[in-house]
């Protein structure tokens, strides 16, 4: 169990002409090295959400629990929990400062007051788990490409070895190739580690591929919590608030409504795949 | 006589060393041919790095060719004469909604381009009141362009560029940025220009579904045009498209597996329906 | 954080004075600057008083929002008053151990922080009904002359308001960089004054790199809508003086007559 919710909610500018609700009661658990999905439009709370959960943002009413601990009590170290809780933030290439992609990458270790030694190994544990080709280590941040930075800024946040990893939009911004070879990166390091991994996104055939646990936000509150097929089984209830479930979840209740003996659950082209060849009796 | 018309186009970024000795060069565009007739909605598809921004530069003559010529709208990119009746004549949209928005309020932004050309008071207004209506964002013209949303913005800048009243609009993916929601209201705006103003759109994106509807579509890679044809014939050849870093439609990509599977579905399918009925033969 | 900082407020409403030529505007304010650095006397600071509330009434702008604007200089007031409360030689009035208190201290303490409440105030009736682009295009108007001299008044001009338009931008990035630092365990807050500095570094860094990157892209995106600085350019809200623009020139003007005139007489 590493993360309990209760009753959070967040109001900025509260008591003002320009209070806005950003979190309305969000009663959530997340346990250790699950792989979640959070999905809602821009403004419906996903990204004031993960804030809370290394205390960026405090909520204005209720509380959270980190390993069973109040992280609002006043002992409580926030900027520990800040290392391990890593977060990387939508287009995080814009956070790079250092000289060099590997002096970049270590200042995550610095700042959590590891010796030299033990910096350099995780930097380079760091960027090797990314994939970024070892001549651009000393190379300026600055010269790298697009998909390039990304990665060296993501490796900057791998390097602190967080318990929970939060990405807000990882992809956003990368053509289709970039885009599968980071959410690659991140399902190869959430099986190598086993850490809480929490993605956020708007994209449902991107999250629906890798999580196994989706929750989807709408107005501040958990709309729906579960398994993808689980959740895309209410993809009428989505597609009022404008989000729609995955194009296959459509193709498969269609098929079923044109007369054909198929499962309405897969959720991925390969699930999909597999549920129609079976269905022609070919596997 | 197409709109564009690029023959043979090539331009070279050179790196300079201090002493101005020439460091490198990078091919960007290589012997690019590439021609648009006026009213089409033309999409170039290509991964990020392939060239295809330095090509949306130059037909709006913010580059000049290094080899090869490029006609816009009967005068030529390299003539410095011509380049504010072509630029007036080729209206450009950016990637990033923010970084293009010059004033504090939506229909003073509008009036930039055509205070540029010298219209006079009067008119500007009829066009920013026409243009702004042409996107959907009459009703919006007093705001500031800050509260806005992505598409919003993005849907200011389109106005932004009619105003100039262009024959031709590029738009050097403009969605790239965007969340859905804004993703659809750009494409919904831009088809609309299309069709009831005849406006010439070239749409540069790397994002598959929104090319489904163009009249032809480029594929770009390390600088050449590598694919070209109606999206049906593209969407059919899936392993080349993945060869140059793009993906397909999900049903698309799911009706190439289960061809590749040995059942007998056409290529190039794109929409539910088309699978539907193809798989409904098969019993 | 930041989010809650807002600068170059303006309050929209259908007043006489929204709708005068920001010309005038800036004409009334220097007029009325000035007058509230010569007045004497109570009658002098009764017409001024008189002027400036009668001027707010008009605006229709809420006196608690212009009260607002205060608050930011309540403590630099108290320092200000104290000082020539205190510091003022001349007839003693009340003396309390080694403080005295003089005559004439408390006549420039209270000149003093009227002077600097009126001016607060008389400056932001001004930035209250008028938007930041019409200040811009006042100012670009009023100095034009200048620009016979080779003052670059219309590229100024321009980036006063193209500031204006990416200031609530760069202080929701640097909220942003901020953020995203802070966790990756950066320190903001604590330590002496030259390792506050240093841990700005990866803050600030970011935040240039940005800002020249927006440059570069705004530079692009105003060459292709065909921008080449002022020549040749027209406008679309020209500014035209009107009617109500002669009589708010004549009243400025009757009204500074009479506190030069006042001023004289005493």
């Amino acid at each position: 169990m590493s993360f309990i919710l209760d009753k959070v909610s967040h109001r900025y500018s509260q008591g003002t002409a320009y209070e806005i609700t950003a979190l309305d009661n969000v009663n959530l658990k997340i346990n250790d090295g699950e792989f979640i999905g959070i999905i809602g439009h821009t403004g419906s709370g996903k990204s004031t959400l993960v804030q809370h959960l290394n205390g960026l943002l405090k909520a204005t009413e209720g509380a959270i629990y980190y390993n069973g601990q109040d992280i609002y009590d006043k002992d409580y170290d926030l900027r520990d929990l800040r290392t391990q809780v890593g977060m990387v933030f939508q287009y995080p290439e814009h956070q790079l400062f250092e000289e060099t992609v590997f002096a970049d990458v270590c200042f995550g270790p610095k700042n959590q007051g590891l010796p030299e030694k033990d910096c350099t190994l995780r930097a380079f544990e760091a960027l090797r788990s990314v994939g970024l080709p070892e001549k651009y280590y000393y190379a300026s941040p600055f010269e790298l490409s697009g998909g390039q930075k990304r990665r060296a800024a993501i490796a900057g946040v791998l390097a602190m070895k967080p318990a929970v990893l939060i990405l807000d939009e990882p992809t956003a911004g990368l053509d289709p190739k970039g885009r599968d070879e980071i959410l690659d990166l991140i399902a190869e390091t959430h099986a190598h580690y086993g850490n809480t991994v929490i993605l956020v996104s708007h994209s449902m055939e991107d999250v629906a591929k890798y999580v196994d646990r989706i929750i989807v936000m709408n107005q501040g509150s958990v709309m729906l919590d579960g398994a993808p097929r689980d959740v895309f089984h209410h993809y009428k209830e989505l597609e009022e608030i404008g989000l729609a479930a995955p194009q296959v979840t459509y193709l498969m209740h269609e098929m079923r409504e044109a007369g054909m003996d198929v499962s309405t659950e897969p959720t991925t082209v390969d699930e999909a795949k597999d549920a129609i060849l079976r269905m022609l009796g070919r596997k | 006589m197409g709109i564009v018309e690029a023959k043979n186009l090539v331009h070279e970024y050179i790196t300079r060393d201090e002493e101005g000795n020439v460091e490198g060069i990078q091919v960007a565009l290589d012997h690019l041919d590439l021609s648009v007739k006026p009213g089409q909605f033309i999409a170039v598809l290509g991964h990020n790095g392939s060239g295809k921004s330095t090509f949306a530069k130059h037909i709006n003559a913010l580059l000049t060719p290094t080899e090869g010529t490029l006609i816009v709208d009967g005068l030529d990119v390299s003539d410095e004469n011509h380049v504010y009746d072509i630029r007036q004549r080729a209206g450009m949209v950016f990637q990033n909604p923010d970084n293009q928005i010059i004033a504090s309020v939506v229909q003073e932004d509008v009036g930039f381009g055509p205070e540029n050309l010298g219209v006079p008071t009067e008119q500007i207004w009829e066009r920013v009141e026409q243009s702004l209506k042409s996107v959907g964002m009459w009703k919006y013209r007093e705001h500031s362009p800050n509260k806005l949303s992505g598409g919003q913005k993005q849907r200011v800048a389109i106005a932004g560029v009619m105003a100039m009243e262009p024959k031709c609009i590029i738009l050097d993916e403009p969605t790239a940025m965007l969340d859905p929601d804004g993703r659809k209201e750009v494409l919904h705006a831009v088809h609309k220009l299309n069709k009831e103003k005849g406006v010439t759109i070239i749409l540069i994106t790397h994002y598959m579904e929104e090319v489904v509807d163009a009249d032809y579509v480029y594929v770009m890679d390390q600088g050449k045009v590598v694919m070209e044809g109606n999206p049906r014939g593209i969407f059919s050849q899936v392993d080349a498209l993945q060869e140059h870093r793009l993906d397909v439609p999900q049903i698309t990509a799911l009706a190439h597996e289960l061809k590749n599977s040995g059942l007998p579905i056409p290529d190039g399918i794109l929409t539910r329906q088309e699978l539907i009925e193809a798989l409904a033969k098969i019993k | 954080m930041l989010r809650d900082i807002t600068l170059g407020q303006y309050y929209p409403a259908d007043s006489v004075i929204h709708k005068l030529d920001p010309r005038t505007k800036l004409f009334g304010t220097l007029l009325f600057i000035i007058s509230v650095f010569s007045f004497d006397g109570l009658l002098g600071f009764g017409v001024i008083t008189l002027f400036m509330f009668g001027i707010i009434y008009l605006s229709k702008v809420p006196l608690s929002f212009m009260v607002r604007g205060l608050r930011a200089i309540v403590i630099l007031l108290l320092i200000a008053g104290a000082l020539n409360l205190f510091l003022t030689p001349g007839q003693p009035l009340i003396t309390l151990w080694k403080i005295v208190i003089t005559k004439e201290g408390v006549r420039n303490a209270s000149l003093m922080t009227v002077r600097m409440i009126y001016l607060i105030m008389g400056t932001s009736v001004m930035t209250l009904t008028t938007t930041p682009n019409q200040l811009t295009d006042g100012l670009e108007k009023s100095l034009r002359p200048l620009s016979k001299i080779h003052v670059p008044v219309h590229e100024i001009a321009m980036m006063m308001s193209i500031a204006l338009r990416f200031i609530p931008i760069l202080i929701e990035e640097t909220d942003k960089i901020m953020k995203a630092q802070m966790a990756r365990g950066a320190d903001f807050e604590s330590g002496g004054l030259i390792k506050k500095a240093k841990n700005m570094v990866p803050l600030l860094v970011p935040l240039f790199v940005s800002a020249f990157r927006r440059a570069n892209d705004l530079a692009l995106a105003m060459e292709a809508r065909c921008y080449v600085g002022g020549d040749g350019r027209t406008k679309m809200k020209p500014l035209v003086y009107e009617k109500r623009d002669v009589g708010a020139y004549a009243v400025v003007i009757v009204y500074f007559v009479i506190v030069v005139l006042v001023k004289s007489l005493l």
